[in-house]
């Protein structure tokens, strides 16, 4: 891919951010490949070095906050027209408890994913717990003289123990899957704001 | 790594990158590569911060025809290069604590 054209693609992947900020990431990228170019990397490899242009996108919208996006999105083209506004202000009851409802949505989402997160590591810890109270019991059986009460005990703490294991393997991968998801999710919220607008 | 640590140790890195001369961006990513991996992304979004907090200036030099930009540091930058070593001097000392059990064991 030539200079020209991968600028031509990163601005339109990044339409719907704010214009000078495009501006002067576009600078940017241009001076990294010229750059390049002048350490001797044909065009086409200054610009590979860099990445695709799908990549740097979803970088570049990790990093701006997502109250920046919203905010130009929302920022009306133009200024908006007396009955617009009247508009707005009527509709306020309307939209505004619609938005919050929306808002309260995700964030419940959001919680419920990581309660259930919660609830596999309370699970984990409550069979360490188990394991624990399995060796202490059988422990005081053995000694008090229920010999085979005190092996039930030990092998449910043994059982525990196993399960435990084999449950913290699950918990390490499900909380690294959930944070990959809430990452993934919150670029594709964020690309929601850029990228729709044809390029300028 | 602490993504807020991470943070910190990157703001720290540029300006460490300019702090005896100005530099470029290309030229901050190939100075930095052997210590940190770090993309254009990520860099400009670092010289922008550190811009606003005005920790660095920024002018543009004509170069073999086309513009270049040129960060310089400013005292601010200089002080938190500054703060940055007196905050790890104890950091350090902390460090010695916590693994000085592990070293006795060895």
């Amino acid at each position: 891919m030539h200079k020209q054209e991968f600028l031509a693609q990163l601005r339109k992947g990044l339409s719907g951010m704010p214009q000078d900020d495009i501006e002067e990431r576009l600078v940017f990228y241009s001076e990294m490949v010229d750059d390049r170019m002048e350490e001797g990397l044909s065009e086409t490899e200054a610009v590979s070095a860099i990445g695709t242009v799908n990549d740097v996108v979803s970088q570049i919208l990790l990093e701006t906050p997502f109250p920046r996006l919203v905010k130009e999105k929302i920022k009306p083209g133009r200024a908006l027209r007396s009955w617009e506004i009247v508009l707005l202000i009527c509709g306020f009851p309307v939209w505004f408890p619609l938005l919050i409802a929306a808002c309260a949505m995700v964030l419940a989402v959001y919680l419920v994913v990581w309660s259930v997160m919660i609830a596999l590591w309370a699970t984990e810890a409550s069979l360490w717990v188990g394991v624990l109270g399995g060796m202490v019991s059988a422990a005081i059986f053995t000694i008090r003289g229920y010999g085979l009460t005190g092996i039930v005990m030990l092998s449910a703490g043994l059982c525990c123990a196993g399960l435990s294991i084999f449950l913290f393997f699950g918990c390490k991968a499900a909380t690294k899957g959930i944070c990959r998801l809430t990452r993934k999710a919150v670029l594709w919220m964020k690309s929601r704001f850029v990228g729709k607008e044809e390029a300028v | 790594m602490d993504i807020q640590l991470k943070r910190g140790l990157l703001d720290v890195c540029v300006l460490a990158a300019i702090q005896n001369k100005d530099s470029y961006g290309y030229q901050m990513i190939k100075e930095l590569k052997p210590y940190v991996e770090l993309s254009e992304s990520t860099l400009y979004t670092i010289l922008k911060r550190l811009e606003t907090a005005n920790m660095l200036t920024v002018r543009t030099v004509e170069h073999s025809g086309r513009l270049r930009k040129y960060y310089h540091i400013t005292e601010a930058g200089r002080k938190r290069i500054n703060n940055f070593k007196d905050e790890w001097k104890e950091i350090l000392s902390i460090y010695r604590f916590i693994t000085k059990e592990d070293d006795e064991n060895a």
